[in-house]
């Protein structure tokens, strides 16, 4: 009897730890990066109080530009975790929607001018009209997958090829600049404010998913119609709708990180904004431990993902890798993290803690 | 080898990893004779047909063809194919894009070049011996699903068969395809090939076979000359229950009738769904048990799937306590407070990654709806009160449903319908594949839920079950609802008699 | 509900599609017209030669104030701010004013390109103008060209063929424009170059030239030095972060040489967010390619010093080339290197952004 009880402590021990072992890769890979960084140049780490060249505060470091150039890819990481999660694939045409919001923003700011003087609309009605484009690219996205069941690769497939032109197409392939400071606030920093404000946006972003997902039942959903839609729609649930309803929030991620890019330089370039962003955010969604082929999630292991991407990047450039070898040093670190965070490799690593962890339980039951 | 035989098989036996799947099983096919192979799930039909056509090796065994001197060695199906055992799956495995021709000579053209004209005159001419109303130039995915089934049998035929094996060939044709189908098949006999036929229509058995070979568990129960094998005996070998066996049976426990039953709780008329049932009329009364029973196939699943919503209804209607109500997805069946364990508990029961506490509270949660999710803490306790209350064996309420054993995630999935409420409970095979004391468990339960006034719809494969629990039965046989039995009737031989239907039910 | 969501959606497709499909009916429109000119023109053509049969055929086209007909394969204008300025300056060029009936095909693939080709020389164009998406494949169709009696003049790119098929190539020299820039630099006379170079995608030509004067240059004197080398992959954001990390780790440079605008703006903006002045009287020296317009207008005000022209505007020389073969002139020489100018902050003027701006 106390055999089967301590055997049940363990795997109760095991199963805790499981949960919190999805977070464990992106934390670790965090902390390889920052020990590899102590050990290059302690200064990497600092952080500096300065002025732009406007006269404002503005913090600078790598912390910060870290933290600030992760941003969109952090937002993205949170539609595309709940993508993956319900439809079991990846929306691959976010960096060409991006550049369709990107187009749309300053479509409306800057009406048909290529240089306005003045903007043509509030800004606030630029965002809003930047969402419902966006979310209505995400809904076609996501009605090919949830009701033409086309896989979301293919069906993404279609505005990964043509994002970009229609984005062009928007602004009849004219590069607009706006020349209103207070557009830039969204991407740089606001006057009298030293963090930069993507940085706001992403946290304020983080919050709102981590109350849709505290206030609503959005993960239990999305989590159970990607493990099995035949029992998910056996208890009520309509797994069409929400494999729908994903695509439509990751169009709504698409559109305030396209807000924050054509904020950063107040302007576009179609075809390098954003680009291969699609494929950070799915590696952010792998490095945060979560299986591409849906089911389960921890939306803050992808977030996490996110930054440690950024980080990485940016530590690569620090180190000054010779530029045609660059892909090839991202591509290893992101082959080792990959592989650490895959569901075997965690499995092998589960079945070394077990070995491990008996001969702890056994002494504790004794 | 016996006079007259085309296939011999002699203590075959196959065991994979826990299950002993053939136990020294016997089968003799002889020339033109169609050959029925019955049995339920898991009495070995299907593994003895891989064994027959290389797709597994036997572990033990011997099998002898006519113009074979010895046994002969099937170990893939190539050998299978040049020994002269052809084979037409359920579902068709030929190439929709390919035309009728190429079908019939894919991967039997020698050498790199091929005779399109030869190879298209050939077709046509079986075709047209066999009177299959295809061209050969035709494209197969033209044709109709019996045309295609017959492409298949032409493909075998030609091949120069000796043995021709029909693996559930009826299941997805109508009526008059059947026909056709049936009209080859003799055909094919006369010209004597050795049909072996698996079906679980009792009616076409007895309409086309001269034979009848009884697989149970593994074991061989029987070869039978059709005539001199009643339906009723048929069902009882397969099911395994000698017809005088169950007189011991304590009838005192069932729920008894009620003489005012007032409105039924749930009432169908006239329902049918897509997956091919006939139209049937349904109704459940407080604190009743009923049952539907027939054998595997006949449709029972499907007509509680059409009351739960879970089919697409293509016609009938549904009253809820005398109101007339229109069930179109689970979750309308839900809100009128009916619950479905469903009868393939991997499929569409479970949700596998989930933990056990998501599992029980999902379809609360989903009653309760998106804006108001169910707290963790609450969450929390409704799984400790459930896992205490059903005795599910797991490590936590954190463990993934998965990790359980079967009979302690059909308990989750019961405790995720009891959380709910309901006033009607659906519970199809709730004790397949799970343990004796579990089963007990379940079916003391059920009746604890009739006894609180709930109403329960129990299907079992168990006929024993069935009557300890049930107080009305619904018989299925061939997707349509054929009897119902109460009282004085609920007794297994008059069960078993409607269930085979023809002479013995009349 | 859930259905009018579908619905909306179907809309929406069927409307974008009909969107592409509109924008590809005019274009085949486009081509039937192209078609129906031929045909008139073939008419036409035979009864001009009946009319004059004794006279000498060759050099009737222009003469007569017929139409000359050119066929023009160029990458989608899309691509980039310099494709959409090449684009219209070929529409501007190649007009029925300036005695031209023109068609044309876009795409970024090569073997798109080649049927267009394939079908342009079907259509017996007079003139086949070719930015060739990739080098390798021509040779064929151009043969087809030659035999049938159809010059081919490459622009913006060179393909891998031998120069028999084709006219003339009239392209940029990126190493010269990569030396023009250097050379300004060096004429600065700074005590020290710290320069960090950022580069565009690796491996296309601009980079390749681009970097190949400035490595030199870093290499052949002990006072210039790169500070850091990194791929932008033509991307102002990923330039910024570049920059980013080198103010952060606080090593000093006083050049930014960028290789095109975008990539420089994306430099300034890291410079500005950390207080480092830059361009004329500033603490660093910012240098671009491309002459966008707005780049131009960034050397004006001050805020760069330096914008070396890719010249996209190639049609004038194409122009003067089949104006010179239609008199029976061939081209002097089958390069043609067009003339590309480096702006300096110091001396631009309102005009040259008008003029040059893209």
């Amino acid at each position: 009897m106390t055999s089967v009880k301590s055997k049940q402590q363990g795997s109760v021990l095991t199963q805790k730890l499981h949960s919190k072992r999805q977070l464990f890769i992106p934390i670790a890979a965090l902390l390889v990066l920052i020990l590899v960084n102590l050990i290059n140049d302690p200064s990497f780490f600092a952080i500096k109080v300065g002025t732009n060249s406007t006269g404002d505060p503005v913090l600078s470091g790598n912390l910060i530009t870290i933290l600030d150039n992760a941003s969109e890819l952090a937002i993205l990481a949170i539609g595309m975790t709940l993508v993956t999660a319900a439809s079991g694939g990846q929306d691959i045409s976010v960096g060409a929607t991006i550049a369709i919001a990107g187009s749309v923003v300053l479509r409306v700011l800057c009406g048909t001018e290529a240089r306005p003087e003045t903007l043509q609309a509030p800004i606030i009605v630029a965002f809003l009209v930047c969402c419902v484009v966006s979310m209505l690219f995400g809904a076609f996205n996501g009605a090919l997958v949830a009701y033409f069941k086309i896989q979301p690769m293919v069906a993404t497939l279609i505005l990964y090829t043509a994002g970009r032109s229609i984005a062009a197409w928007i602004n009849n392939n004219a590069l607009p600049i706006i020349s209103e400071p207070s557009f830039a606030y969204y991407g740089n920093f606001i006057p009298g404010i030293a963090i930069p404000t993507p940085v706001f946006i992403a946290i304020a972003c983080m919050i709102i998913i981590a109350l849709v997902l505290k206030f609503t039942t959005l993960g239990l959903y999305t989590q159970s119609v990607g493990i099995n839609p035949h029992s998910s729609r056996l208890n009520g649930i309509n797994p069409e709708f929400i494999k729908f309803i994903t695509y439509v929030i990751l169009g709504l991620c698409v559109a305030v990180a396209g807000f924050i890019k054509v904020s950063r330089f107040s302007t576009i370039n179609y075809s390098v904004v954003a680009k291969d962003i699609e494929m950070d955010a799915i590696l952010a969604v792998a490095l945060g431990g979560n299986a591409l082929s849906g089911g389960k999630f921890s939306m803050a292991a992808s977030i996490l993902g996110a930054y440690v991407i950024q980080f990485l990047t940016t530590t690569l450039y620090t180190f000054k890798v010779d530029s045609s070898a660059l892909p090839a040093y991202k591509a290893v670190v992101v082959i080792i993290l990959v592989v650490l965070s895959s569901p075997v490799a965690r499995e092998k690593m589960a079945k070394l803690w077990k070995k491990v962890a008996p001969a702890k339980t056994a002494k504790e039951a004794n | 080898m016996q006079e007259g035989a085309v296939l011999e098989v002699r203590g075959i036996c196959k065991n994979f990893p826990g299950v002993r799947a053939l136990q020294g099983v016997d089968f003799t096919l002889r020339e033109g004779e169609i050959h029925a192979l019955m049995g339920e799930n898991g009495a070995g039909k299907s593994t003895l047909i891989k064994v027959l056509t290389g797709v597994y090796t036997k572990d033990d065994g011997q099998i002898f063809l006519k113009g074979h001197e010895g046994p002969v060695h099937i170990k893939s199906p190539e050998d299978a194919q040049n020994a002269g055992i052809s084979t037409v799956y359920q579902e068709i495995t030929l190439c929709p894009n390919l035309t009728v021709a190429e079908n019939m000579y894919i991967g039997r053209t020698k050498g790199p070049f091929t005779n399109w004209r030869a190879m298209n005159r050939r077709a046509g001419e079986i075709l047209r011996s066999l009177e299959i109303p295809a061209s050969p130039t035709q494209q197969l995915g033209t044709c109709s699903i019996a045309v295609q089934q017959m492409v298949a049998i032409a493909r075998a035929v030609d091949m120069e068969c000796k043995v021709l094996i029909l693996d559930e060939p009826t299941s997805s044709l109508d009526e008059q395809e059947v026909r056709k189908l049936f009209k080859l098949m003799l055909d094919l006999k006369a010209k004597g090939v050795g049909i072996v036929f698996v079906t679980h229509f009792l009616e076409q058995v007895y309409e086309v076979c001269d034979r009848i070979t009884v697989l149970r568990d593994g074991q061989l129960v029987g070869e039978y000359v059709i005539e001199e094998l009643p339906r009723v005996q048929l069902v009882s070998k397969m099911l395994g229950k000698e017809l005088n066996d169950m007189a011991a049976l304590d009838k005192g426990e069932t729920v008894s009738e009620k003489e005012d039953r007032g409105v039924p709780v749930l009432e169908a008329h006239q329902l049918s769904s897509t997956e091919g049932i006939k139209p049937f009329d349904f109704q459940i009364y407080k604190g009743e048990v009923n049952g539907f029973t027939g054998l595997l196939g006949s449709g029972r699943s499907e007509c509680v799937r059409a009351i739960f919503g879970a089919d697409k209804t293509t016609g009938g209607t549904v009253k809820v306590n005398g109101q007339e109500v229109s069930i179109k997805k689970p979750r309308d069946a839900m809100k009128y407070g009916i619950g479905y364990l469903p009868e393939d508990r991997k499929r569409d029961g479970i949700v596998g990654d989930l933990s056990v506490r998501d599992n029980i509270i999902l379809a609360l949660q989903v009653l309760r709806g998106f804006f108001r999710p169910i707290s963790r803490a609450q969450a929390e306790a409704y799984a400790d009160e459930y896992i205490k209350l059903l005795e599910i064996k797991t490590a936590s309420s954190e463990t993934p449903i998965k990790a359980l054993s079967g009979g302690n995630q059909q308990k989750v999935i019961l405790a995720r319908w009891l959380l709910t409420n309901p006033n009607y409970l659906i519970l199809d095979e709730p004790t397949r594949g799970i343990d004796i004391g579990t089963k007990i468990e379940i079916q003391k339960l059920v009746l604890k839920l009739a006894a609180e006034g709930k109403s329960v719809t129990f299907i079992s494969s168990e006929i024993d079950e069935m009557l300890r629990t049930c107080s009305r039965l619904l018989v299925m046989r061939d997707r349509k609802m054929v009897g119902e039995l109460t009282g004085e009737d609920l007794q297994q031989d008059k069960i078993m008699a409607t269930i085979a239907g023809g002479e013995s039910a009349s | 509900m859930k259905k009018l969501i579908a619905l909306l959606l179907a809309l929406m497709v069927m409307f974008s599609l009909g969107a592409c499909g509109s924008k590809e009916t005019t274009d085949s429109t486009a081509n039937n017209d192209a078609a129906a000119t031929d045909d008139a023109a073939a008419t036409d053509d035979a009864a001009a030669t009946d009319d004059a049969a004794t006279e000498d055929t060759g050099d009737t086209g222009a003469a007569d104030g017929e139409l000359i007909k050119v066929g023009i394969i160029n990458n989608d204008p899309n691509e980039s701010g310099y494709r959409t300025a090449n684009d219209a300056d070929m529409k501007a060029v190649f007009t029925e004013e300036n005695g031209y009936d023109a068609t044309y095909a876009y795409s970024l693939k090569n073997d798109e390109q080649i049927a267009a080709a394939q079908k342009f020389v079907q259509d017996e164009v007079d003139y086949l103008l070719i930015s060739a998406a990739g080098t390798a494949g021509w040779d064929s169709v151009l043969m087809d060209a030659q035999n049938a009696g159809i010059r081919v003049i490459l622009f913006d790119r060179t393909i891998d063929a031998d120069d028999s098929l084709y006219a003339a190539s009239i392209v940029s020299d990126m190493a010269l424009e990569g030396e023009t820039a250097v050379n300004w630099l060096a004429d600065q006379g700074l005590d020290e170059y710290n320069i960090i170079h950022i580069q565009g995608v690796m491996g296309s030509a601009a980079q390749v030239g681009r970097t190949g004067a400035l490595d030199e240059m870093v290499a052949a004197n002990d006072n210039w030095n790169l500070v850091t080398q990194q791929t932008a992959e033509w991307n102002a954001e990923t330039a910024q972060q570049i920059v980013q990390s080198v103010i952060d780790s606080g090593e000093e440079f006083n050049v930014i040489y960028a290789e095109n605008d975008d990539m420089a703006k994306g430099a300034v903006a890291a410079l500005d967010k950390a207080n480092i002045s830059h361009g004329v009287d500033g603490d660093v020296i910012i240098m671009g390619f491309d002459c966008n317009k707005w780049a131009l207008e960034e050397l004006l005000a001050g805020n760069w010093n330096y914008d070396g022209q890719c010249n996209p505007f190639q049609a004038s020389y194409i122009d003067e080339i089949i104006k010179g073969i239609e008199n029976g002139q061939e081209p002097a020489e089958k390069v043609v290197i067009m003339e590309e100018k480096g702006f300096d902050a110091a001396t631009i003027t309102q005009e040259d952004v008008d003029q040059y701006g893209i």
